[in-house]
């Protein structure tokens, strides 16, 4: 599932960073409210826990055999902003560590299997938890919701595939591959993600996020044996943050770049195009309806190669992500910053 | 039941906990109101059998653990969410596992974490690391691994780790635990050398006896007994009652 | 605790590659790995000279060859995945070998093996030359967000704990005669990663507490200076420079 470099073109993989930068920095704020101090290291081992998870391969059908994605887990486990940042961190350190995903393939990387599968995962286990409850009913939704993000994550894959993907391989055939198998992996993932949360919420409920909200009342017992009971301090009532702003601020940076981008890539030769007209053995490639969108298509016209304007626009990408970041960063330790480079971004 | 708390000669007490309870989220409690008091310079042993709430106890003494009722005092500051760090700085726990205590790439690193928590730098930073590990013995080891030493050395290491905070008293979870006899008798002194309160957590009893004038009983989430070490181990009776057991062959005289 | 780890990832040197502040190096990489998915899939003469300067990288940090090819193994499932393109692939189609396969196919297959495979290099060296601990540091200095960077500190810390308890259970599994063959044993591999996480939660909260009694208040005390020369900034930047260089002059001569 860790798309390698090379595999979506450029404006794809600018595209889908940027989505990834915006929703990591709202996670980045969301995630204080989560945990309080023991965001990092609660984080960092349910990091290294889906690290570790994803390399134990188990058999899906014939001969093939799939691997825990982990993002409806980690939601359940610490609540969704965090699960995105863990998510995001085992990606990273995969790529720069590891060399598993590619680096310029970071962005697909964080969105495929990080965005989306937390927030499918997260709204389905909500949905259900919202009008059922008892260990049963998490248990429960806890299998719905991995069941439900795995092709999810598939069939985000399959989109941004049909938008840009390198490989001239028929839709069709790619979305029944990937959905046929994903949902193999994803009853897979839900066996593993309900049992896990089953065997937590067993011996340890305060460890499952979305799991909140049982105290018993205190016993005292005096020096000569008699009981008095204290009630327990009130919990602080914790309230579902809803995923828009995170919709529309990676919605909007795409869009915004989307447009940077296919401004500079607008009537560029692709590099295949050239040599199979050159050659003489012109195949019309598959259009689709994004062919003239973004760097999909096969233009003709000369000007600037298809390279040197991904250059430019991944400069950009990493500009607006930083800028993000950055601001995020800033709101977040609360020290006053003059704005800049903000605009339109919607963190 | 022996009640022998001696008076403060009016100073202030290294540790006061009063009426102390804890729950754990899950709803199993532990604690059921714990009142004790260790005045400046005593080594105590707090005995207890297994599941007596003798480490949820301890991390209630850093503020690790919130109290859900009662209060814990630290040379007279209370443990509150604002004085945590001081609190912390003041409480030396070293936990039962080592494994647990290191996790810096170097055994200076490792000492140097806590002070460079508190904002030390530099120069001063290598003295108290320096420090704290010649007093263990163990200044010869600075610069290697932790998990390259053996389990004695890691266990005294650890005691370092903590004494580079110059605390004001100093908790241990089960510090003789698998150490062998050598290892056990040069950590007693150590120990015995520091200059400072000790709360020592354990069911070994020969070892409280060796080390510790003074022991408390904790048993069902509260104190059950408190007096001098001798007398609380020549009780059987009372030994008996809380599931506590000296080795085959040890009397106390 | 962490060597498992460090041994099989990073290979301790001292060479100018390894004594690269980190930022430096993160920087780079990530520069040559855009340069070289930017790149147009028939400029050949660019991709032979991307290979290049890894390989004289490598050379300059004495990095040897069976070492990174070990560590190429990662990409193996999307190679098999390349390899299938041009059978499945849409267009124009070709004998090669007496087989026909799709000429788009056989395009994107090279486009992605070539540049996934040099990604994949080059994340190796970079991983090779540097110190885990201190790739955190510079992505920090970087200015990926302190809590991204602390989770992934944590997380390094806890994955020799989390493989420790890992290898544990299996030893215990596999000494009572399990294997996991098909869709049948998926329950026990489901309960032991239940059980798999509470060890490492347990351990791992061990680990919190004993670092927040030592006063961690959220962020991990620096005490090891990371400062960047100039000079250093422009060693590395060579690499990702020397690729442009390549880029652009087969643009050149396109």
């Amino acid at each position: 599932m860790h798309v390698p470099d090379g595999f979506f073109n450029v404006a794809v993989s600018v595209s889908a960073a940027a989505v990834a930068a915006a929703g990591v920095a709202v996670c980045l704020r969301g995630a204080r409210r989560e945990l309080d101090d023991r965001t990092a290291p609660m984080g960092g081992l349910v990091a290294a826990f889906v690290f570790a998870v994803q390399m134990l391969n188990f058999p899906v059908a014939a001969g093939t055999s799939g691997h825990l994605l982990g993002g409806a887990l980690a939601a359940i486990l610490v609540g969704p902003h965090t699960a995105v940042l863990c998510m995001a961190v085992v990606l990273l350190v995969q790529g720069f560590f590891f060399a598993d995903g590619g680096l310029t393939a970071l962005g697909v990387n964080v969105t495929l299997m990080g965005l989306v599968t937390v927030l499918a995962g997260w709204g389905v286990f909500r949905l259900i938890t919202r009008s059922l409850n008892g260990r049963a009913a998490i248990t429960a939704a806890s299998f719905a919701a991995a069941l439900v993000s795995v092709p999810a994550s598939a069939l985000a894959f399959t989109l941004l595939f049909w938008i840009g993907g390198t490989a001239p391989v028929e839709i069709g055939a790619v979305a029944a591959a990937m959905g046929g198998v994903h949902v193999l992996i994803g009853i897979g993932e839900g066996l593993i993600t309900a049992v896990t949360v089953g065997t937590v919420l067993a011996v340890r409920p305060d460890l499952v996020y979305g799991a909140r909200g049982l105290a018993a009342p205190l016993v005292l017992r005096g020096p000569g044996g008699e009981s008095t009971v204290v009630p327990p301090a009130p919990a602080p009532a914790a309230s579902p943050r809803p995923a828009r702003p995170f919709l529309l601020a990676g919605v909007g940076v795409t869009l915004v770049l989307a447009g940077v981008v296919s401004f500079f890539a607008s009537g560029d030769p692709d590099g295949l195009e050239k040599v199979a007209e050159d050659e003489g053995f012109l195949g019309r490639a598959t259009d689709h309806p994004f062919a003239s969108w973004l760097l999909g298509d096969y233009g003709d016209g000369g000007g600037v190669p298809v390279g040197v304007a991904g250059v430019v626009g991944v400069g950009i990408t990493l500009l607006v992500a930083g800028a993000v970041a950055y601001a995020a960063r800033r709101r977040g330790t609360g020290a006053p910053e003059p704005a800049r480079e903000t605009g339109g971004v919607a963190t | 039941m022996t009640a022998s708390r001696r008076p403060g000669d009016g100073a202030v007490a290294s540790l006061e906990v009063s009426r102390l309870a804890y729950a754990y989220p899950d709803g199993t409690q532990a604690l059921f109101g714990v009142d004790l008091r260790v005045e400046r310079g005593e080594r105590v042993a707090l005995l207890g059998p297994n599941g007596a709430g003798k480490t949820t106890l301890v991390l209630h003494l850093n503020g690790i653990l919130t109290a859900g009722h009662g209060t814990v005092a630290v040379a007279g500051l209370p443990v509150a969410k604002d004085s945590l760090l001081e609190i912390r700085r003041r409480v030396g726990l070293v936990f039962q596992d080592p494994d647990d205590q290191l996790f810096m790439p170097t055994v200076r690193e490792d000492v140097a974490f806590g002070p460079a928590n508190l904002g030390i730098r530099g120069e001063e930073l290598q003295q108290r690391v320096e420090d704290a590990l010649e007093q263990v013995g163990m200044l010869e080891a600075i610069d290697r691994p932790p998990h390259h030493l053996s389990f004695g050395q890691r266990r005294r290491v650890a005691v370092a780790t903590v004494l580079a905070m110059e605390p004001e008293i100093l908790v241990l979870d089960e510090p003789s635990s698998n150490l062998d006899p050598a290892s056990r008798r040069e950590l007693a002194e150590i120990l015995r050398s520091l200059d400072v309160t000790v709360l020592m957590v354990t069911h070994d009893l020969p070892y409280a006896l060796e080390l510790c004038e003074r022991s408390l009983i904790l048993s069902g989430g509260v104190i059950a007994a408190d007096g001098p070490t001798r007398e609380l181990l020549a009780d059987a009776e009372l030994l008996a009652a809380h599931r506590l057991e000296l080795p085959y062959g040890f009397t106390v005289a | 605790m962490s060597a498992g780890h460090r041994h099989r990832l990073h290979r301790p040197g001292d060479t100018l590659v390894h004594r690269l502040p980190p930022q430096c190096k993160l920087a780079a990489v990530t520069a040559f790995a855009l340069t070289v998915v930017a790149t147009p899939r028939e400029w050949f003469a660019a991709f032979g000279a991307y290979a290049l300067l890894l390989a004289g990288v490598a050379l300059a940090a004495r990095i040897p060859p069976g070492f990174v090819l070990r560590r190429m193994a990662v990409e193996i499932p999307f190679v098999l995945f390349a390899v299938a393109i041009p059978f499945i692939g849409t267009g124009e189609r070709v004998a090669v070998a007496g087989l026909w396969l799709s000429v788009p196919g056989l395009w994107a297959a090279w486009n992605i093996l070539a540049k996934a495979t040099l990604g994949v290099a080059a994340s190796i060296l970079l991983a090779a030359t540097t110190e885990p601990r201190l790739m955190l540091l510079g992505a920090q200095r970087l200015r990926l967000p302190p809590l991204l960077v602390q989770i992934a500190m944590f997380m390094l810390r806890y994955l020799d704990v989390v493989a420790g308890e890992m290898r544990r259970m299996r030893v215990a599994r596999e000494s009572r005669g399990f294997a996991a063959r098909d869709l049948r044993h998926l329950p026990v591999v489901a309960r032991s990663a239940g059980a798999l996480f509470i060890r490492s939660y347990e351990r791992g909260e061990r680990v919190h507490l004993a670092m927040l009694s030592r006063g961690y208040t959220g962020s991990m005390p620096v005490v090891v200076d990371l400062a960047a020369s100039a000079r250093q900034w422009l060693v590395a930047a060579m690499l990702p420079g020397a690729a442009l260089v390549a880029l652009l002059g087969n643009w050149g001569m396109a």
